[in-house]
């Protein structure tokens, strides 16, 4: 390859991560929370794919519109989990995968019914890019990160803004106090259920943002299942992340580069079958588990309240 | 409490039907007409009731009992999907090679080699548990995904038919099919369902291992500190075993139902077979009643997709909803029982 060829394909690697991780890491950082809170919610896919096809519907009154649905449809599916597992605290692994289970066959049904048994192919409005003045300048980096569509920023900017409410706010305290010791924290007056409410909902509305982002600003179309496990591996990169914001950042990035791997690797021409590289990122993600979790500690108290 | 757990999943599925027919009703279908379909569909005939419902149930019943394995001793498997799919390719590959051998050696051949290859799909997540503390959650699902892949590029290579077509294997051989109930297309798989249901239900109430399973599941601490119970092994055993069982199943649904591997063999088996052994309590008889129950629901389901033109993921929700409400009934009885034991107890201690 010539210089101007690998320099091209670098960026179109760096920017193909950063796409793949968008959805991934807006669902995961909001998981962050709700597992911090002492939740772990395998509903996210189902709130994931909620969002998707309510981004979908919403998209009928332009992409924010879209995004804002994607949102409610998110929260919603999160709030009817958190009322099985907070309110009448049902075991989480179940509840998670019996609402997934109606997700599915929710989105798949109203898909059908809103636009027909063939599901004839939609064309939404989407997020085009928005490159930032300057940074986009940048060589090799500026058009991979800092020419994106919007949601992207938001998914980066609220890695911050995250760590900063666990860390550093009276909240963050106490829903981590929540997910660690939930009989202390409520000894010491912390509203543990509103806590634990509110942090799955948060997680929902953020897995919702994730859909709305591979529907508006990636694919541009809804469609059945396509989140084809998305939730679940987002999750995942919760605990590969370490359960802290700036790790499962790292994490979803990771797990993005091992994806795009297979662009890149397509156009050096080699002669590996597609297959292994669509597994890569599943088998890369288990390797690194191995090598992080040892030395990184769940909450205590995850999944532990039935 | 046995009568009282029928009467709560009876009563779940009611509402699960009810949430359907008023869906329905609300998107504009005729709901009536629709749960007749889905009624006909799943029992409205012996040919229906054996070659639809029934044949829908072995592998939801086959894997429902790995599920409950492993679930006994609180060894979350997730990843009956990727074990059923490694049965699959494994029991493909073996009854390609067993032309010109005796069913009875054939059969068997294809059995071991399904659950062979499931126990060891399950062996890396088994093993990061016990070296490194890896969830099986995540370790098992992860590797659903896996599966997918590599049955995709199975069936476009190594294993892919000889006329280079489709994305499918050929046809196993005739000796390693699985023998017919006469004017139905239930198949030994059945029988395979219901054997198994008795096995693990005498390992479960008559065997040391299967009291381990229970003591490590409901007490690992207790069961590690009592000194008689290695707690990682039986983990790691029941999630081998359990896998096992999974891609026994999806060596059973190759040899009785498709005679091919190909990519989407199963609809989604190793997640409806999770809701299945839960929705039994993980008791393997009930799994077998469970089983035959979600057969029905997605046999009818095609059903109601064909006559009544309503799309048969819309039986998922039903799913869903009996599993929450059977969830929602068990924490009633439990905190109706609190209640009876500690009367003066603070109803809600976070």
């Amino acid at each position: 390859m010539t210089p101007v060829a690998e320099g091209a394909a670098l960026v179109g690697f760096l920017a193909a991560s950063v796409r793949v991780a968008t959805p991934l890491l807006l669902a995961a950082i909001g998981e962050t929370v709700t597992e911090r809170a002492g939740v772990i919610n395998l509903g996210l896919e189902g709130a994931m794919l909620a969002g998707a096809l309510g981004s979908a519907l919403g998209a009928r009154g332009g992409p924010w519109a879209g995004v804002a649905a994607g949102v409610v449809a998110g929260a919603v599916v999160a709030a009817v989990f958190a009322a099985w597992v907070v309110g009448a605290r049902v075991n989480q692994i179940i509840a998670g995968t019996a609402v997934t289970l109606a997700c599915v066959g929710l989105t798949g049904t109203i898909y059908r019914q809103a636009y027909g048994a063939g599901g004839a192919r939609l064309s939404l409005p989407t997020l085009g890019p928005l490159a930032v003045p300057g940074l986009s300048r940048i060589p090799v980096m500026g058009p991979a990160l800092f020419a994106q569509p919007a949601l992207t920023y938001i998914a980066l900017a609220l890695v911050p803004a995250v760590w900063w409410v666990l860390y550093r706010t009276r909240v963050g305290l106490a829903l981590r106090a929540t997910g660690e010791a939930s009989d202390l924290a409520h000894a010491a007056g912390v509203p543990v259920r509103a806590l634990r409410f509110w942090a799955t909902v948060f997680g929902g509305a953020l897995a919702g943002i994730g859909g709305a982002s591979l529907v508006l600003a990636q694919v541009g179309t809804f469609a059945e299942k396509m989140t084809a496990g998305r939730g679940y591996v987002a999750i995942a990169i919760v605990v590969l992340g370490r359960w802290h914001p700036v790790g499962v950042a790292l994490a979803a990035l990771l797990f993005g580069a091992a994806t795009a791997l297979q662009f890149l690797f397509q156009a050096l021409g080699l002669a590996v079958p597609y297959q292994f590289f669509l597994m890569l990122p599943y088998v890369l993600t288990l390797l690194a588990l191995a090598g992080a979790v040892g030395r990184a500690k769940a909450p205590a108290g995850l999944a532990k309240d039935e | 409490m046995k009568s009282s757990g029928l009467i709560a999943g009876v009563a779940a599925l009611a509402l699960g039907l009810g949430v359907l027919a008023a869906g329905l009703w609300l998107a504009g279908y005729d709901a009536t007409s629709a749960l007749a379909a889905l009624w006909r569909g799943a029992f409205g005939s012996w040919y229906a009731f054996t070659s639809a419902t029934l044949v829908r149930a072995v592998p939801l019943i086959i894997i429902g009992l790995g599920i409950a394995v492993a679930f006994r001793a609180n060894a979350l498997n997730i990843g009956a999907e990727g074990q059923f799919y490694a049965g699959a390719m494994a029991a493909t590959w073996a009854g390609l090679h067993l032309a010109g051998t005796a069913p009875v050696i054939a059969i068997p051949a294809v059995w071991l080699a399904a659950a062979t290859a499931g126990a060891l799909w399950v062996l890396l997540p088994a093993w990061l548990r016990l070296r490194f503390g890896v969830l099986e959650v995540i370790s098992t699902l992860l590797l659903n995904f896996v599966a997918e892949s590599l049955v995709s590029w199975m069936v476009q290579g190594p294993l892919q038919e000889a006329k280079r077509i489709y994305p499918q294997s050929d046809p196993i051989a005739e000796a390693a099919r699985l023998p017919l109930l006469p004017g139905t297309r239930l198949h030994l798989g059945a029988l395979v369902g219901i054997v198994l249901a008795g096995l693990v239900w005498y390992v479960f109430r008559r065997t040391v291992w299967g009291f381990e399973l229970l003591a490590t599941g409901t007490g690992p601490r207790a069961a590690r500190v009592s000194g008689r119970i290695d707690v990682g092994r039986v983990t790691a055993l029941a999630l081998l075993w359990s896998g096992a069982i999974a891609g026994l199943a999806g060596g059973v649904e190759v040899g009785g139902v498709s005679y091919a591997l190909f990519q989407n063999l199963s609809p989604g088996y190793g997640f409806t077979g999770i809701a299945v052994a839960l929705l039994a309590r993980l008791r393997p008889l009930a799994i077998v009643a469970t089983g035959v129950l979600f057969g029905a629901l997605e046999a009818g389901a095609g059903a109601m997709q064909r006559d009544a033109g309503i799309p048969a993921v819309a039986v998922y929700v039903v799913e869903g909803v009996i599993i929450l409400a059977v969830l929602l009934a068990d924490a009633m009885a439990r905190r109706a029982r609190t209640a009876m034991v500690l009367p003066d107890a603070e109803p809600e201690p976070a």
